[in-house]
């Protein structure tokens, strides 16, 4: 509990809305803003009056995309809620947009608020008056309480499980270390090199997928993966014209990075979506029908999600239904385009438990229906849209899985370079940020393990 | 307050007991110390070294707030040596193997050379407490009055030796325990419980065959652990190293069922970092071998200590299983190895300052509080000496952070976390370990010890100027620039990458190939090796001591939210019976100390953290109104 850093959060509980704020509060919070800030007429953050409103964008100067069009307020302190200085960064784009810029602002030094601290911090520095005092312990300690129940309720999964494993795994690494350095005149050999890369890689891998396998972390960072497929001259190019036609994800060109032609990235509702393969959707008119399903079928390999596409005013083809069974294990939608023709599909032919969406590409029919279920499909049942507690402890895990995977990796890198003590920092690191997640923090288990794996003692 | 015998009287002349004797009769204060026999004032009675990982640091520690163990260890000193020189500076430690007569002599000399300092035979029996206040001690003739008490017993309270399935009480080999004690601080009210160590054999040296044992010498020239110390005078010796083998261990495990560990007669929780050879066999069994580190007790003897077996196993199993050991065959064994039993105070009791929180002006120190380690013992005796001191003279508490020093570590962990076995530091144990270096000791502390008064006006000078030329030199280093054609041959030679255009030699010394002696003696200042070490370390080391000062200033802040002593903890809504109790138990001085407390959770603190400025508040304005 650090009561001087900046933090920062999603202030407005939103649910569908797709307008909240992020809202950072602490010394660094102008500074971390200006990070992420751009102003189209160059307007900076830390300089000018106080309590302002300024239009710009949020980009990721990493890979130079844009996230979010925003309008930011700068408010400095000591007028403001927390009496700190607050940055509010109202972003329209949608709910993953408004994540995106959260982490991106977690990403440049802020740290993500506990339940409660804004109106902790505005109580503690004198903004909220005594007689207030107790309903501040009556909020925080219910979002606490329901912030430990969803925790737990999210820790009884796997996840507990795993993190216990790796951290009895990160305890074992540590003991080894802090063992060779506690007990020189013991008879305990110097670590073995490379045992420790063995321990240390298989820490850093496991960790590596934690982070990947959130669904949540990997939309984020990729975009939801798409096929669009079918045999040719259904209106795949069409289709993908029309998707790309209002919500093309603009992203700026990064110096010295050639971009890959043969993907577009569409931001529907906020939701970052990859089409993979365009040069192969476009080109697809004039080549052979069994090449066409050659390359439906890679581009459906790795996919996310996958768009079948059907000529409604034609009947099923052979192709058609091999491509149907071919994707009955993925993610699919089936999208039957061409519905401004007389309808010839015979619908007794698709897979009921799938989803059916019916279009006009060329004429913009029903493209609005599609993204509706491109939004659903993508995140069915994860709630990622739901910008809520759950989600809010689910960042939190990650962040803190990121900086245990950050950790172990300096220490791999500097396990020739680096003296035992200092990397002994590293796995102490990744160690504090393991029992983050769930909720432990007893330096002690290091001295167990060396006493009971090590013979210490004269 | 009515006329006292003395200002402080201090009960036990152990490594505690003396550093608090001298703090407080350093500090102005009339002292008395109480010792059942003058003649063992500054005993070693485990092994006789002083300093090792964490330890030395603690020494260096009590030695830059004008404590008197690190002179005398280099005085009695018989053997130097830098452990973990192949590991990073924070990790050094210097042990020094002291010869122990030697060690008392000059313990008791600076004693009795004390102004103001008193050493008075006899046997206190009884704490004399008067409406929450401490009145002052009975002895077994006598009561004395004073203002201040400090305990430090170390094990003699209800000491019960056992040797084999034999015991009988003790204080120590050969030395009566103390009973009456004990009673008094139990009918105080102070929870104990009872704690468990061991010794190994002291051997006949002109018995045993050293020409087949390791030979370790010290490093020369010898390391001093006192920054003080300006030579060294004793001849050096050497240490040596045997193991135990098949043969030892049969024997051990065949006789188990006459150890007092194994037939359930010690109830004491014993060290697992010191566990005895018995120990060791049983639960390392696949280890075909256990170091032996044979230490000799002094110049003037031919007795040496068999570090690494330490038992209670009975003397005829002794003698039968240390004559398997090489070297050993022909060895005439002078006092057998034994366990010892012994009461300790649960240190969840006692304030930062080692004061008690039940009675005003009773402090415990060393071994009582169950700790284990001469250092451990001596780092206590010179806090709870000064408090008493400072208390007495009417001024604020000395107390030290985690961040500040391995002192604060301790007792930090002590009232906390309490202890239930001996406890001893590690390096490990302190989360600012780059940051508290024994070589940075002087420069973290020494300028409070001089605040208090226990560090010489000359002494304080020179640490400014070093402080000021280390500083400076960092400062040249990073403005001065070097051309590629004059580092680069130094470069080459130390096999590093060379440099195209110039550079500062802040950003030469950085690399972990280049050492300050590197730089060519055009660009060089003539300096102190210690102002050189500085210099070294805090230029190649800068990023992560710069990451710990960081954590530390964090953790600084919530340090520095103040738990008021009559806060009431039930009643905070949201805060659970659990965490109540917990807290209630230690009562933390500030928010950083609730934290620690086993079981406290970040929500808690949360809670807490607001819990508290409410009650600022509520009493700023009570007082307001009565204004």
């Amino acid at each position: 509990m650090h009561i001087e850093d900046t933090i920062a959060a999603i202030s407005t509980p939103l649910g569908y809305s797709g307008i909240g704020i992020v809202r950072l509060s602490g010394k660094d919070a102008i500074r971390i803003a200006e990070r992420v800030f751009s102003s189209p007429r160059g307007k900076s953050l830390s300089r000018g009056p106080t309590h302002r409103l300024l239009y710009g964008h949020i980009i990721d100067h990493e890979n130079g995309e844009l996230i979010d069009e925003v309008l930011v307020s700068v408010m400095k302190a000591p007028n403001t809620y927390t009496r700190e200085d607050i940055v509010e960064i109202n972003c329209h784009g949608g709910p993953l947009p408004l994540r995106r810029v959260l982490e991106l602002v977690l990403r440049h030094g802020a740290r993500l608020a506990q339940p409660g601290e804004f109106t902790m911090r505005a109580f503690l520095n004198g903004r909220i008056d005594l007689a207030q005092s107790e309903a501040v312990l009556d909020i925080i300690n219910s979002l606490t309480e329901e912030g430990q129940k969803v925790a737990m309720e999210q820790l009884r999964g796997g996840l507990s499980k795993r993190i216990t494993g790796l951290r009895e795994g990160l305890i074992g690494l540590t003991a080894i270390v802090e063992a060779y350095i506690d007990f020189p005149d013991e008879e305990i050999t110097p670590p073995d090199r490379n045992e420790l890369v063995e321990r240390a890689g298989r820490i850093q891998t496991e960790l590596g997928e934690l982070i990947s396998s959130s669904r949540y972390g990997l939309i984020l960072r990729e975009g939801v993966k798409t096929a669009i497929i079918g045999r040719p001259n259904v209106g795949k190019s069409s289709l993908l014209n029309a998707l790309l036609q209002h919500d093309r994800a603009i992203v700026t060109e990064v110096p010295g990075t050639t971009r890959d032609i043969i993907e577009e990235y569409l931001n529907i509702k906020g939701l970052p979506v990859r089409i993979m393969d365009t040069a192969g959707i476009r080109d697809s008119g004039d080549i052979a029908e069994m090449e066409g399903v050659e390359r439906s079928l890679r581009a459906m390999q790795g996919s996310d999600l996958v768009l079948l596409v059907l000529d409604g005013s034609e009947e099923l083809h052979e192709t058609d239904i091999r491509l149907i069974e071919e994707s009955r294990t993925k993610d699919v939608i089936i999208v039957i385009n061409k519905i401004d023709l007389p309808t010839r599909i015979s619908p007794e032919r698709l897979p009921p438990d799938k989803p059916l969406v019916r279009i006009s590409a060329l004429k913009g029919i029903g493209i609005e229906d599609l993204k509706e279920e491109i939004v659903d499909m993508s995140t069915k049942g994860r709630k990622v849209y739901e910008i809520d507690t759950p989600l809010v402890t689910r960042q939190r895990h990650l962040m803190a899985l990121k900086r245990a995977h950050e950790a172990i990796t300096s220490f791999l890198e500097g396990l020739d370079s680096l003296s035992p003590e200092i990397l002994a920092l590293e796995l102490r690191e990744a160690l504090d940020a393991l029992g983050e997640i769930i909720g432990i923090t007893t330096p002690d288990d290091i001295l167990n393990r060396i006493f009971s794996e090590f013979c210490i003692g004269k | 307050m009515e006329r006292v015998d003395y200002d402080i009287i201090v009960v036990g002349a152990g490594h505690a007991g003396c550093e608090a004797a001298l703090a407080g009769a350093r500090m102005g204060l009339s002292v008395a110390v109480f010792t059942m026999n003058p003649w063992t004032i500054g005993q070693m009675s485990c092994n006789p070294a002083v300093g090792g990982l964490a330890k030395s640091h603690l020494v260096r520690e009590i030695d830059a707030l004008g404590g008197e163990m690190a002179k005398v260890t280099d005085r009695a000193g018989i053997q130097f040596k830098i452990l973990n020189r192949s590991k990073g500076p924070a990790v050094w430690a210097t042990r020094v193997q002291c010869d122990r007569a030697l060690y008392r002599r000059y313990m008791r000399e600076v004693l009795e050379g004390q102004e103001g300092l008193e050493i008075i035979g006899g046997m206190v029996e009884e704490v004399i407490v008067e409406r929450g206040r401490v009145w002052g001690i009975r002895t077994n003739d006598n009561i004395y009055r004073a203002k201040a008490v400090v305990i430090a017993t170390g094990t003699f309270l209800n000491g019960l030796i056992h040797i084999g399935l034999r015991n009988f009480p003790s204080g120590r080999a050969g030395e009566p325990p103390s009973t009456g004690l004990s009673r008094s601080l139990r009918a105080i009210g102070l929870r104990m419980g009872r704690l468990k160590t061991g010794t190994p054999p002291r051997l006949d040296g002109r018995s045993i065959d050293f020409s087949v044992m390791e030979r370790q010498d010290g490093d020369t020239p010898p390391p001093f652990m006192s920054i003080f110390t300006a030579q060294i005078t004793n001849p050096q010796l050497p240490c040596y190293i045997t193991y135990t083998n098949d043969h030892t261990h049969r024997i051990i495990r065949d006789n188990l069922r006459y150890s007092p560990l194994y037939s359930g007669r010690i109830v004491g929780r014993g060290p697992r970092y010191c566990p005895s050879i018995e120990d060791k066999v049983v639960r390392f069994g696949d280890k075909p071998r256990h170091q032996i580190f044979i230490e000799p007790e002094g110049i003037g003897t031919d007795e040496v200590y068999a570090n690494g077996i330490s038992t209670s196993l009975p003397e005829e199993v002794q003698e039968e299983f240390i004559r398997t050991i090489r070297g050993l065959e022909d060895v005439r064994i002078n006092k057998y190895g034994y366990a010892i039993e012994y009461d300790f105070v649960y240190p969840t009791q006692l304030r930062p300052t080692l004061e008690t929180k039940l009675v005003s002006g009773l402090y415990l120190a060393g071994q009582i509080n169950g700790t284990s380690g001469y250092e451990e013992a001596a780092a206590q005796g010179i806090i709870a000496g000064i408090n008493a001191a400072l208390k007495i003279k009417g001024e604020s508490p000395f107390i030290l952070r985690r961040d500040e020093a391995y002192i604060g570590v301790l007792i930090d962990d002590l009232i906390t976390k309490g202890t239930n076995e001996p406890y001893r530091m590690f390096t490990s144990r302190a989360e600012y370990r780059l940051l508290l270096r024994q070589d940075n000791a002087d420069l973290r502390l020494m300028e409070k010890g001089y605040r208090i008064g226990l560090i010489k006006k000359e002494h304080m000078d020179a640490l400014l100027r070093k402080k000021a030329m280390i500083e400076s030199e960092i400062e040249r280093l990073k403005v001065t620039r070097v051309k590629p054609g004059v580092i680069n041959p130094v470069l080459r030679r130390l096999g590093g990458s060379e440099i195209r255009e110039d550079t500062t030699l802040y950003q030469i010394l950085k690399r972990p190939e280049v050492s300050y002696m590197d730089i060519p003696d055009s660009h060089r200042n003539g300096l102190d090796p210690e102002v050189v070490r500085q210099v070294e370390i805090q230029t190649k080391y800068e990023g992560y001591i710069r990451r710990q000062i960081e954590m530390a200033e964090r953790f600084k802040r919530i340090e520095d939210i103040r738990i008021p002593d009559d806060f009431v903890y039930r009643g905070i809504p949201g805060l659970s019976n659990e965490m109540v109790e917990k807290l209630e138990e230690v009562r933390p001085l500030n928010l950083g100390q609730a934290s620690r407390i086993p079981g406290v959770t970040p929500a808690a603190v949360s809670l807490l953290m607001v819990a508290v400025e409410r009650h600022r508040r509520q009493n700023h304005r009570k007082k307001g109104a009565l204004s």
